[in-house]
């Protein structure tokens, strides 16, 4: 029987694998696609909630849909911001990415 | 009944699992572009095991579709050396991985102590349907504001992305 603590784990599990593609990769892309499976594991968090809880609503898809919304315009402007900073200096590695460092 | 969501949550959780340590873990970052596809794709078969159908075309669509192609793109415009080693950590991944593991066990024994009082209900007769009422109802006015959101960071990407002319 699955029960919500399964789906919870799962979520934090995605989340936690998430965050150490985030914080641990040199790659812009990278880190831009380790902060998708975070928001990925926090809708995954909000439907179970939803389906195991208060069934007969739907606020919890409604979030993730406006988590959905966010996702995608986060990347969108993620991404063209990655592709300016690789027009003017040829890198797209956070590293190296620390002009404003005093 | 019980026995097939088992299975099926099992299969899905090992497949979103295995892929998102393969976004996280290959060299090749194209690899682990394609396997983003595959966890957002499992993702989507969760949110069919929840009841949430509506949700589960939303993610393919937007997911595995439209942001698995921005990544793609931004890869290729921004390819430089070997791509057989375009995806490596940092030198902080050891941190990262002590931070994650830490935050993990946090988490699995916070929710591993609560008890949810869970009611098994019928869900609403269509799902679309109810999301439609809830969006054109009490949830009209942030939905405007997410329209407004989509829209400002579409132009923003765009201007962004096409660059100044006054300084080529």
């Amino acid at each position: 029987m699955i029960t919500l603590n399964h789906y919870l784990a799962l979520g934090g599990l995605l989340f936690c694998i998430g965050l150490f593609g985030a914080l641990a990769k040199k790659n812009a892309v990278a880190v831009l696609m380790g902060i998708e499976l975070m928001l990925n594991a926090v809708n995954i968090n909000l439907v179970a909630f939803n389906h195991f809880l208060e069934p007969a609503r739907v606020t919890g898809q409604v979030f993730a849909i406006f988590v959905i919304v966010v996702a995608a315009a986060e990347v969108a402007v993620g991404l063209a911001l990655v592709l300016n900073i690789y027009r003017r200096r040829l890198e797209s590695n956070v590293d190296d990415l620390d002009w404003m460092k005093w | 009944m019980p026995d097939t969501t088992a299975l099926f949550f099992w299969l899905l959780a090992a497949i979103v699992i295995a892929s998102a340590l393969a976004v996280v873990l290959l060299k090749n970052i194209v690899h682990s572009a394609l396997f983003l596809v595959l966890t957002f794709a499992g993702v989507a078969g969760l949110y069919i095991l929840l009841s949430a159908e509506f949700l589960a075309a939303v993610q393919i669509l937007v997911y595995a579709g439209a942001i698995a192609v921005l990544i793609v793109f931004a890869i290729m415009l921004t390819r430089r050396g070997d791509i057989r080693a375009s995806n490596l950590f940092n030198v902080n991944y050891l941190a990262a991985a002590v931070v994650s593991l830490v935050l993990f066990v946090i988490a699995a024994l916070a929710t591993g102590r609560m008890t949810w009082m869970t009611t098994t209900g019928p869900g609403p007769g269509s799902n679309v349907g109810a999301i439609a009422e809830a969006f054109l109802g009490p949830y009209a006015v942030p939905f405007e504001v997410a329209a407004i959101l989509l829209l400002v960071g579409m132009v923003g990407a765009i201007l962004l992305a096409r660059g100044g002319k006054q300084d080529q």
